[in-house]
């Protein structure tokens, strides 16, 4: 057993452990860790059975194995931006949104009081 | 029956205006008489809100900073809970002159938004060089896209009708330019009517309008991306009721 196929393992468990961890400390939502889990066992699978690779890479007839999980990895952390991205636009729309609320409830519950008030004071002094 | 201007809101977003905004709700109060003045304070740093209040306009104090069109459109929302029929968007800083609002809300009767064009003739505004190309050529694109000889899209003085009104408050970009491109491709795809009417403007009351010719290829590249996400998007549509008197 040579240093590297100790070193893919162990890599690939530490990726696996830290994001269960996370979810587990509720500090990752399934559907953001479902990437990383997903990269996290190909990654394992790979590392316990490195002859997978160079099937899937005659598969797709990548010749240097490496590449394929090169251009595997890009591609799932293009993804994860791109979700990243959408998931800050629905949340600036989602602050706007709530902003614009706070701002209008603000004005009523001043108006509110400010007639209130004027009640109040028409009663003290009639 | 309440006039046309006691139906009207004066929306005025304004972020860090303090100089201003007390001088421009006064005029606007003075010279429309029956409006009603909102000032949207876009989460101002300085007492925009305490000048606003004291000239006599009500104040929206957004909690933190969204843009010119963010503060349009929770304009739109108050004027459409409290049952105003049209919307004027009026610049906080004193460039827009309040004489026109008159002439916008009077054409609100034939059309739905009706845009104040700072080049149709009237008054003494000029843009030169790159950033007038670019202002042209969006203008281009806009009237055929409203069938309409539009001169100005990015005015941002404008009044909206009662459907307008109805449309913005739900869709309202706040996207830099967004809010003048875009809203105006959102109005045309709604089958809002729009039209323009010759407006005069005054200088702006600090700094002058660039005429660095990077920057107005920046301007139109936004311009541009503006304009191509609005056409790219699915059509809006908006159930419209007509709206109640206002309390």
């Amino acid at each position: 057993m040579s240093a590297s196929y100790i070193f893919g393992i162990v890599a690939a468990l530490i990726v696996l452990a830290v994001v269960i961890e996370s979810l587990r400390r509720h500090h990752l939502r399934e559907r953001h860790a479902i990437w990383w889990l997903a990269a996290g066992i190909v990654a394992l699978v790979i590392g316990v059975f490195p002859d997978v690779l160079g099937w899937a890479a005659s598969l797709v007839g990548v010749t240097v194995p490496t590449n394929l999980v090169f251009f595997l990895s890009i591609a799932v952390l293009f993804l994860v931006s791109i979700q990243h991205s959408g998931e800050l636009t629905e949340l600036e729309s989602e602050t706007r949104t709530l902003a614009e609320s706070v701002a209008l409830q603000d004005l009523r519950i001043k108006e509110l009081e400010k007639a209130l008030a004027d009640a109040l004071e028409s009663r003290r002094n009639p | 029956m309440p006039t046309a201007l006691e139906r009207t809101l004066i929306v005025m977003p304004a972020f860090n205006e303090e100089e201003a905004v007390g001088a421009v709700v006064r005029e606007v109060l003075r010279v429309a008489p029956g409006v009603s003045c909102l000032v949207v304070d876009d989460g101002s740093l300085d007492s925009t809100a305490r000048e606003a209040a004291a000239a006599g306009a009500t104040v929206l104090q957004l909690p933190i900073n969204l843009g010119v069109g963010g503060a349009m459109r929770a304009g739109f929302k108050y004027a459409l809970s409290k049952g105003f029929a049209n919307v004027v968007q009026v610049d906080s800083d004193g460039q827009h002159d309040p004489a026109g609002i008159a002439e916008l809300v009077a054409q609100l009767d034939h059309y739905d938004l009706v845009l104040g064009a700072r080049f149709a003739g009237v008054g003494d505004y000029a843009v030169r060089g790159p950033r007038r190309w670019a202002m042209q050529v969006l203008s281009g694109i806009l009237s055929r896209l409203t069938k309409t000889k539009l001169t100005d899209t990015t005015s941002g003085f404008r009044a909206s009708g009662p459907r307008a009104v109805a449309l913005f408050a739900q869709h309202y970009p706040s996207e830099y330019l967004g809010d003048t491109v875009e809203s105006l491709v959102i109005a045309s795809r709604s089958k809002l009517r729009v039209t323009q009417v010759p407006v005069a403007m005054r200088p702006r009351a600090g700094g002058v309008p660039s005429h660095n010719p990077y920057k107005a290829a920046v301007y139109l590249g936004r311009a541009g991306m503006a304009l191509f996400v609005a056409l790219i998007r699915p059509p809006v549509v908006v159930a419209f009721t007509e709206p109640v008197s206002p309390a």
